[in-house]
């Protein structure tokens, strides 16, 4: 049956059907089903989210300043974002100012997230989508070498390093243990590089593998380890001794900060010689490669993100706004606390709302969990072959912009950036897109998608280095405050309030809506950026960015799903963010079944 | 493709370490260890005699800052262990491989090495709507966890998640999220708790049970002893402030810029039994309290609902006081290891994990 969505698509599900249950290589529990025509063409898709934790209904009742703890844990891959976006809720429905300090050094903590999570992505979770491992066998290092010469300053390309990396890599074959490669879609008639290609960025997967580790120091500096780093609501608790005696043993000193100097050096080279290079190279081999736009360039959203000043969520590195319908003429803006903007719906989301054909605002959010199965399912109810997308598919809920289905994350960053005129986003995506030759257009396809998470890695690489000069020229000139403890007892706190935080997650646009009654949580709720990219069907039959960027993509070979996968990964999904519930009554939600 | 693989050894030869190199590297691991300079030889040993172990890294419910603490090791690097180490041959996290070519793997496996593999286990299993809050191929997690479980050598619960529960387990439990030794009750299982664990604990624990193929010895409540049998409060640093009564007082004051004890300000370490004030975090540089706040207790079970963060222990009945604070705290824990009786079955089946047939005494 042919359906056209009043967003644009046509949807065709009379072909074959073809499951992909796990998607790997992403954060969490995701399963893709999709219909092929007869040229292998991808003219239906249904992307499903298959986990649920129900952290917000947990929140419930707690202490909001423990809040940033529990809702970090929602993703330990964006690890801090969703804590930075917790005490900027809380602070926000509590009037809690914070000092400067805590401002720059929470930019750098998610600037540092920025970097990590863009280079483990690129090469560890999305490389393979576009590099065949095994071709690299066959690559000669000499040309290897000269090819990694002739794009990168970066010191290992010498014939003889590509060469003991082609062995090392020969010899893991010849063990019959091909670990995480095994199964691999290797020798794919979609995989495109020369051998030479293969070879280099091989060499940088495990390059990268080894240096992502440094990059994260900087959160263990400030926040005392990675994954999950500690945040305070109020500022930072990571105090700054830089003069005083016993300065050795405080959090912040002359010793941590050559730390964070060196790392954050390091960082910047490593991705402007080796990330952004690499990315350029493949860019180069798969340019005619142009699928995958679905809303990009159409429909994208940003919360912004970097306060340039303490307490002024106005004034920000990254912008905020929304564009719709492509007009990129329009930067609209964005008020995360009117009723009619941000709005989450469930009729196709294994959640109940009383009336499912109205969409709810965060602050007035209803969610009860419902696991229900389509009347065209194929399978039962533990054993589900084939999903009915007419009916509640997904523990995703569907996030919409003014009823809009709307694309977030680096892209969408970019594009808002750029259609603002800000030369810092502007200035490298025509210098890349002149590069490689290509039109603008070709910036709103999947491999635009992984190129402008590469140009914002170096561009947050670089943003790093001014926050801590910035952090520097702050403590030269006397002001170690770190955290604001005015309004830290809840004794000093209204009976009744309610607060939004935000931040641009690596995967884009995040918001977190806190209700405070009586000094506890009475209320949670985030809407996070895979319920935006992520999201299944509305009721007026809207695509999602996931389903709408898959169609009209064809397949090469159509028992891989590699196309699906690279798809999918330019998106960087994080599935257990997505997927969340609160009980705003605190009434019973749930069926229990002890097995 | 060879029949029978590599070594340890063979493969790290191949790959061009020198037999120098590679005995710096059995040193280097028996110094990360903990272990004394003889112990290197015998690390060379094993690594000379035996394939790399087979491991099936499964994920339920969770958040995935267990395998992003796995990537971060710097001794051993993570890709030694993922590429020389073992064979990771299942991990949704990294696999290049999605779908039915993913899932064959997890049949492929366990019949290929019964009785030989390891299966890791991050994030637990919901017991709700018939296990339906974590589906993964169009089935329950737990169904898979069971199943992958079935014909394994040991399994590791990486994590607070599949160790007691973690967030998700938190009250009011809405998915009726379980630690895996609640679905998994006839085999041993290591816990190496945290939230998530340090790094060098998770590659120590591999590196142990490859180097002396054995479990590492675990405490009543199935953690590995070298890593969890002290309270972070035991070793830390700004522990002299403790004995002189020297504490922060609020946030940011004079005494967090002294570096003075957290415990006011709500501390666990005094709880908490984890190698954090030892091994440190990140390659060792910060812990928790070393960055000025306190201690959260990730590695303790119902640490969520242990009351909230900044309370300080002794207003929440603990038994922890300022000076008889060992012993309490310590009885405290060790009366409720003998509660749990799962904790129990796993510590005798640990006693029964044999080598692999054929190995013979290599030790």
């Amino acid at each position: 049956m042919t359906v056209q969505t009043p967003n644009g698509f046509t949807l065709d599900n009379s072909g074959r059907r073809m499951v992909v249950d796990p998607v790997t290589r992403i954060e969490g529990h995701m399963r893709c089903e999709v219909n092929l025509d007869s040229d292998n063409v991808i003219r239906n898709a249904v992307s499903t989210g298959t986990m649920w934790r129900g952290l917000e209904i947990i929140l419930k009742g707690r202490d909001p300043r423990d809040a940033w703890a529990f809702c970090e844990r929602i993703c330990g891959v964006c690890t801090g974002t969703h804590a930075l976006t917790s005490v900027r809720a809380v602070e926000n429905a509590l009037g809690i100012q914070i000092p400067e300090n805590a401002n720059i050094i929470r930019n750098m903590m998610q600037l540092t997230l920025w970097a990590h999570d863009h280079l483990v992505h690129f090469y560890h979770l999305h490389a393979l989508d576009w590099v065949d491992v095994i071709s690299a066998l066959k690559a000669d290092p000499k040309a290897t070498s000269a090819l990694a010469q002739s794009i990168s300053p970066w010191g290992k390309s010498s014939p003889g390093y590509f060469s003991d990396v082609q062995a090392r890599l020969q010899r893991f074959v010849d063990s019959g243990q091909l670990g995480p490669f095994m199964n691999g879609y290797w020798g794919n008639p979609a995989y495109v590089l020369p051998p030479e290609a293969n070879l280099m960025a091989v060499a940088h997967y495990l390059e990268a593998l080894d240096f992502q580790r440094e990059i994260v120091k900087i959160h263990t500096v400030f926040g005392g380890k990675n994954p999950h780093p500690n945040w305070l609501v109020g500022g930072m608790a990571c105090a700054i001794n830089m003069d005083a005696p016993m300065g050795a043993g405080a959090p912040v000193n002359v010793v941590q900060l050559n730390l964070v100097a060196d790392i954050i050096g390091r960082t910047i080279a490593f991705i402007d010689q080796v990330y952004i290079p690499d990315l350029k190279a493949i860019a180069s081999f798969y340019k005619n490669w142009d699928y995958g736009q679905g809303l990009a360039g159409q429909n994208v959203l940003a919360y912004g993100e970097f306060p340039l000043h303490a307490n002024d969520y106005t004034n920000l590195m990254i912008p905020r706004g929304a564009i719709v319908n492509g007009n990129l003429n329009e930067v609209m803006d964005v008020d995360l606390t009117d009723p009619d903007q941000v709005q989450e719906f469930v009729d196709h989301s294994w959640y109940k709302y009383p009336d499912e054909s109205k969409g709810l605002h965060p602050w007035d959010g209803i969610t009860e969990p419902n696991f229900e199965l389509g009347p065209n399912t194929v399978g039962t109810k533990t054993n589900i072959q084939q999903l009915d997308e007419g009916a509640k598919y997904s523990y995703i809920k569907a996030a919409r912009w003014r009823g809009h289905a709307m694309e977030v994350g680096p892209l969408s960053r970019f594009t808002i950036g750029y259609a603002k005129g800000i030369s810092e986003f502007k200035d490298p995506v025509d210098k890349l897109l002149t590069d490689l030759g290509l039109p603008f257009g070709a910036l709103f396809t999947t491999l635009g998608r992984t190129a402008a998470r590469g140009l914002e890695a170096s561009w947050a690489a670089h943003k790093l280095k001014d926050c801590y000069n910035q952090l520097i020229a702050n403590i030269a000139a006397g002001d170690t405050a770190t955290a604001n403890t005015e309004n830290w007892e809840s004794a000093t706190w209204p009976a009744s309030v309610k607060g939004v935080g935000f931040t641009e997650a690596p995967r884009g646009a995040l918001g977190h809506w806190v209700h405070i009654e009586n000094s506890k949580i009475a209320s949670y709720q985030a809407v996070v950026p895979t319920t935006w990219n992520g999201s299944p069907r509305d009721p007026a039959g809207n695509v999602g960015a996931f389903e709408a960027a898959l169609l009209g993509t064809p397949l090469a070979n159509p028992n891989q799903p590699l196309e699906i996968l690279r798809t999918l990964h330019s998106f960087d999904p994080c599935l257990a963010c997505s997927t969340h519930v609160m009980a705003p009554d605190g009434g019973e939600l749930i069926r229990v079944q002890v097995r | 493709m060879a029949d029978r693989p590599q070594t340890f050894y063979e493969l790290m030869r191949a790959q061009g370490t020198s037999r120098r190199s590679f005995l710096k590297f059995c040193s280097l691991t028996a110094a990360a260890l903990g272990l004394e300079p003889v112990y290197a030889d015998k690390i060379a040993h094993a690594m000379e005699t035996k394939p790399r172990l087979p491991v099936l890294w499964l994920h339920g419910l969770e958040c995935t800052c267990c395998s992003e603490s796995f990537i971060r090791s710097g001794n051993p690097l993570s890709s030694d262990v993922i590429l020389k180490m073992i064979s990771l041959d299942y991990d949704d996290t990294l696999m290049a491989a999605a779908g039915h070519d993913a899932e064959s793997i997890l049949d492929d496996i366990p019949n290929k090495y019964p009785g030989e593999y390891v299966l890791a286990v991050e994030g637990n299993p919901p017991l709700n709507e018939d296990g339906m809050y974590c589906i993964i191929g169009g089935k329950p997690f737990v169904e898979r966890l069971q199943q992958v479980a079935k014909n394994a050598r040991a399994v590791i619960a990486w994590g607070a998640c599949a160790s007691w529960g973690c967030v998700q387990a938190a009250k009011p439990n809405p998915t009726q999220a379980v630690p895996i030794d609640k679905v998994i009750t006839d085999k041993p299982i290591i816990k190496v708790p945290g939230c998530p664990p340090i790094a060098e604990v998770m590659t120590g624990v591999i590196s142990y049970i490859l180097t002396f193929d054995r479990l590492p010895e675990l405490d009543s409540r199935g953690r590995p002893a070298m890593f969890y049998g002290q309270r972070i409060h035991d070793k830390c640093y700004r522990r002299p402030h403790f004995d002189a009564g020297e504490f922060v007082q609020s946030w940011d004051d004079e005494g967090a810029h002294q570096g003075y004890c957290l415990y006011k300000m709500g501390c666990k370490g005094p709880t908490t039994y984890n190698a954090c004030s030892t091994v440190r975090w990140n390659g060792g540089v910060s812990f928790p309290i070393q960055s000025g706040h306190g201690c959260i207790g990730c590695s303790e079970e119902n640490f969520w609902d242990n009351g909230p963060f900044y309370s300080r222990l002794a207003n929440i009945g603990a038994g922890f006081g300022v000076e008889a604070t060992a012993d309490t705290v310590g009885a405290t824990a060790a009366v409720a290891a003998l509660a749990g009786v799962a904790a129990h079955a796993g510590a005798s089946a640990i006693k029964h994990f044999t080598r692999k047939p054929g190995d013979g005494d290599k030790q």
